[in-house]
């Protein structure tokens, strides 16, 4: 199956990635072929795994403070301030709808 | 890294509220952009959370009056542990947000119930005891107007007999006073909307407290895709029980649900049957005493000084003490009267030194906090009840023969 225009539409606003060409897009297509051949395995009674991790142990970390106090250095950080806050825009500035941003997908 | 005093808390909170306790519970990832998530994704529980399946009672008095009193439950669907963004604050007239990040990353633990409760004072009641309950254990000091217990409201309305209509989610509510004022608001604006032929969307709004109403969020139209994905950094979160508790583990990451559970304190509704049983006040007492910061140790420090049944001196406390603090907007801790002094007091007039009405006289004097003891605002004011019988039946004597004609007529009928 191809990758329809509205899901790559979909997920450049959710993931703000650009698919820029159709080799961007024909990357994506051979990874989901890749992921795909999982399906391929018979998993019948078998527990999904969560992560490489998962027979490991949680680390649980004692309520102690260890670090802190380095306001400025985090300010630092950032490209406008007021006091000790970081500046952003109002809100989310959306992704414009396909038809008003400059996109290869518009052609697709 | 997961705070260990976070898990506790949870599993604390999840068996006070009577939930089955997820031995293995797991983290993922919600992804979202705003500009206080600094990640663009919040650690949380989305598919196996910490604890499941519990409840909260709470108690609502009818018309007003805390003479009658009904139990209900609201059931908790689950308690999860996450990730605190950063705070927003909006400045409107400068088309800016700003940031701030100290909390960003902190441990939350958010409480899911479900929609048991049908109407605001409800829905408030139903926290209070919530707040109770955290504060009892420690999980939180639970203060709305701090941010330290903050509550997300779902409303919907739906004929009976019909399935549940729309939700809205309404945020920014800061007071369980605004929590019942934003539920109710958002009730009649639907009920009104859909009388109206309107519909509701699937919407967050927030409550504005000025107004008294809600008014739809930006960037919180529409259904939100978080793609969620298992954490990556943070294995299975396993605990224990006294039967699973594996030998050779480190003391210091083993959560032991039985050993908490055993230390679990007295809670509210535990803490309010004891009251009523130890000092035989009324059930509706015990809600107020437990109600007002310090109240409960006020009249248990009281008692302790005065030979005054507890039944007497709860009065005292709920009538006279209470609505002096109300009044002048005190807390129990800034009361001008201390517990020895009002027990001071009550033993006058126990011993029958003055009478109540006098006792009410003399508490108004205390309330100015000169330093006077009861006895000396007494003998100031004049104020003793005459001991000696002679002189009493004088006094009655005269009245009675200034009277004679009304003593005529008791005497006949």
């Amino acid at each position: 199956q191809k990758v329809t225009v509205d899901v790559l539409d979909h997920l450049e606003r959710l993931a703000l990635v650009d698919f820029r060409d159709s080799e961007g897009v024909e990357r994506l297509q051979k990874a989901i072929r890749f992921a795909d051949q999982l399906r391929e395995v018979n998993t019948d009674g078998v527990e999904p795994m969560d992560s490489v991790l998962e027979d490991r142990c949680l680390y649980l970390r004692e309520d102690d403070v260890t670090e802190g106090n380095c306001t400025k250095e985090l300010l630092k950080n950032a490209r406008e301030k007021v006091e000790e806050y970081f500046v952003a825009p109002p809100g989310n500035i959306p992704l414009p709808k396909l038809e008003e941003r400059e996109s290869f997908l518009q052609s697709s | 890294v997961l705070n260990r005093r976070c898990v506790e808390a949870a599993v604390m909170t999840g068996l006070a509220l009577n939930c089955s306790i997820n031995k293995k519970s797991l983290f993922d990832r919600k992804h979202y952009f705003y500009a206080d998530l600094p990640a663009g994704y919040q650690i949380t529980q989305q598919r196996v959370p910490i604890a499941v399946n519990g409840s909260l009672s709470y108690s609502l008095c009818i018309d007003n009056k805390m003479s009658q009193m009904v139990t209900k439950t609201v059931r908790i669907k689950q308690i999860q542990l996450e990730q605190d963004s950063g705070k927003s604050l909006h400045d409107d007239t400068r088309s800016q947000t700003l940031v701030d990040l100290n909390r960003a990353g902190v441990g939350l633990m958010e409480v899911v119930m479900e929609p048991d409760m049908c109407c605001g004072e409800e829905a408030a009641a139903a926290v209070r005891e919530l707040q109770l309950i955290l504060q009892t254990l420690g999980s939180s000091q639970a203060v709305m107007a701090e941010g330290q217990l903050r509550v997300d409201a779902n409303v919907s309305v739906h004929h009976p007999g019909e399935p549940y209509g729309v939700r809205t989610e309404v945020k920014n509510i800061n007071s369980i006073r605004f929590l019942a004022k934003a539920v109710d608001y958002e009730i009649q604006r639907q009920i009104e909307e859909l009388e109206n032929g309107g519909t509701i969307l699937n919407e967050t709004r927030a409550f504005d407290s000025k107004l008294g109403c809600t008014v739809p969020m930006r960037d919180k139209e529409g259904k939100q895709d978080y793609r969620f994905m298992p954490e990556p950094n943070l294995p299975p979160l396993i605990l224990y029980d006294a039967k699973s508790l594996p030998a050779n583990m480190n003391h210091q990451q083993v959560v032991n649900i039985d050993w908490i559970h055993e230390r679990l304190p007295d809670l509210p509704s535990v803490k309010r049957a004891k009251l009523v049983e130890l000092y035989g006040i009324l059930p509706e007492h015990s809600f107020t005493l437990l109600n007002e910061d310090g109240l409960t140790e006020f009249f248990e420090n009281v008692v302790k000084q005065t030979p005054m049944k507890p039944k007497k001196v709860i009065g005292w406390i709920l009538n006279d003490l209470l609505s002096y603090l109300k009044e002048h907007s005190l807390t129990v801790k800034e009361s001008p009267v201390s517990p020895f002094l009002l027990a001071d007091l009550l033993n006058l007039l126990e011993k029958k030194e003055i009478s109540s009405t006098a006792a009410k006289q003399v508490l108004a004097e205390l309330w100015k906090g000169e330093g006077k003891s009861p006895l000396e605002i007494v003998k100031e004011k004049e104020l003793e009840l005459i001991q000696d019988q002679k002189e009493l039946e004088q006094i009655c004597q005269a009245v009675i023969d200034g009277q004679e004609n009304e003593v005529i007529m008791m005497v006949l009928g």
